[in-house]
């Protein structure tokens, strides 16, 4: 038995389970949490779906495309770290947390940048929004159809859409990298490479959701109607 | 992991074997998982009309399903994670159900 084996649990394998099953059900709180906003994006998507378009073709590709890619590799150095603590390498282990922690740093200065270059586009919706480029895009060399200026007002919609979603986002990998150095610490120590993995192991469950949190707000928020010449 | 002689099997009494999921498998799930994010910015840009917003979203199920069982272990799980796992995807289509019937049922174009 291992030093963390609580009394109320009969085997090592029941107590691993038990902390796995409660961290998959704080999962499906958030599942439900970021669900709400997904389904406000689903309705306000159908009726205003050429503010959408229009909102959704300031966002860049390319960054966002990168970002995913760059999520989806610290979710699989986050992985690896769990098998690193399963066969009690600490070395390693500590070079995956690291290296998990290092890619959701790069995601989140990336995704600072995307916010700033909305600041600077009067993107963000409130006392600082401007509708100008969605009445009239070719004025300010916007290849976009003109939206009427009812329909531009709603592209306020999509961005505080955009900003919620993100930024929820953002605030749980925030959440989750201070874990990460606490772990890391901790691992340092040794406390995870002797058989004791449920800790790495249920926070990279956390850490793969909010992965697929991004997995699916990438095409939703960057890829609306990107056809050329749409 | 060695058994010691446990006749009464109060060790192991599920029968599990603990699974240790290779590197190589995460590997190939990292690859595909880049793969289909490839895919999915290069389809955005082909007209496939109603089919876009499905494709991408497939592909991202698809992605999301691989995250699940690979890189969560889910495959690897006993039922009792497994219905966990489904029951939370049963409650937001639940919920997403409800909601849109609510709105197209009396509130859609009404804005």
């Amino acid at each position: 038995m291992l030093p963390q084996h609580l009394h109320h649990f009969e085997t090592e394998r029941q107590q691993r389970e038990a902390g796995t099953f409660g961290m998959w059900i704080f999962l499906l709180t958030e599942i439900m949490f970021f669900g709400a906003m997904f389904l406000a994006y689903l309705v306000y998507r159908n009726w205003y779906y050429d503010a959408f378009v229009v909102g959704s073709n300031q966002l860049s590709i390319p960054l966002g495309a990168t970002n995913t890619a760059i999520l989806i590799t610290s979710g699989f150095f986050m992985a690896m770290a769990v098998w690193a603590s399963e066969v009690r390498k600490k070395g390693l282990l500590l070079l995956f947390l690291v290296l998990t922690t290092f890619f959701g740093l790069i995601f989140l200065g990336i995704k600072s940048d995307e916010y700033h270059e909305k600041w600077e586009h009067h993107h963000i919706p409130g006392q600082n929004f401007s509708v100008a480029e969605f009445v009239n895009p070719h004025a300010y060399g916007l290849n976009e159809k003109p939206l009427a200026p009812d329909m531009a007002q709603k592209t306020q919609v999509f961005f505080s859409l955009y900003f919620c979603l993100t930024g929820v986002h953002a605030l749980h990998m925030l959440i989750g990298i201070g874990i990460l150095f606490w772990l890391m610490w901790r691992a340092r120590k040794g406390d995870f490479t002797e058989g004791y993995v449920a800790p790495i192991e249920n926070f990279a469950l956390y850490w793969h959701f909010v992965d697929i949190v991004w997995l699916f707000l990438f095409p939703l928020l960057y890829l609306i109607n990107r056809h050329p010449g749409a | 992991m060695t058994q010691t002689h446990d006749p009464s099997n109060v060790t192991n009494p599920e029968h599990s074997v603990h699974h240790v999921v290779p590197p190589s498998t995460y590997l190939m799930v990292f690859g595909t998982l880049l793969l289909f994010t490839a895919l999915t910015v290069v389809a955005a840009y082909v007209d496939l009309g109603i089919l876009n917003p499905v494709v991408a979203l497939g592909i991202a199920s698809f992605k999301a399903v691989i995250v699940i069982l690979f890189f969560m272990h889910v495959k690897y799980q006993s039922g009792l994670i497994r219905m966990t796992v489904a029951c939370g995807f049963f409650a937001f289509l639940v919920m997403t159900t409800l909601s849109l019937s609510d709105y197209m049922s009396r509130a859609w174009g009404l804005w």
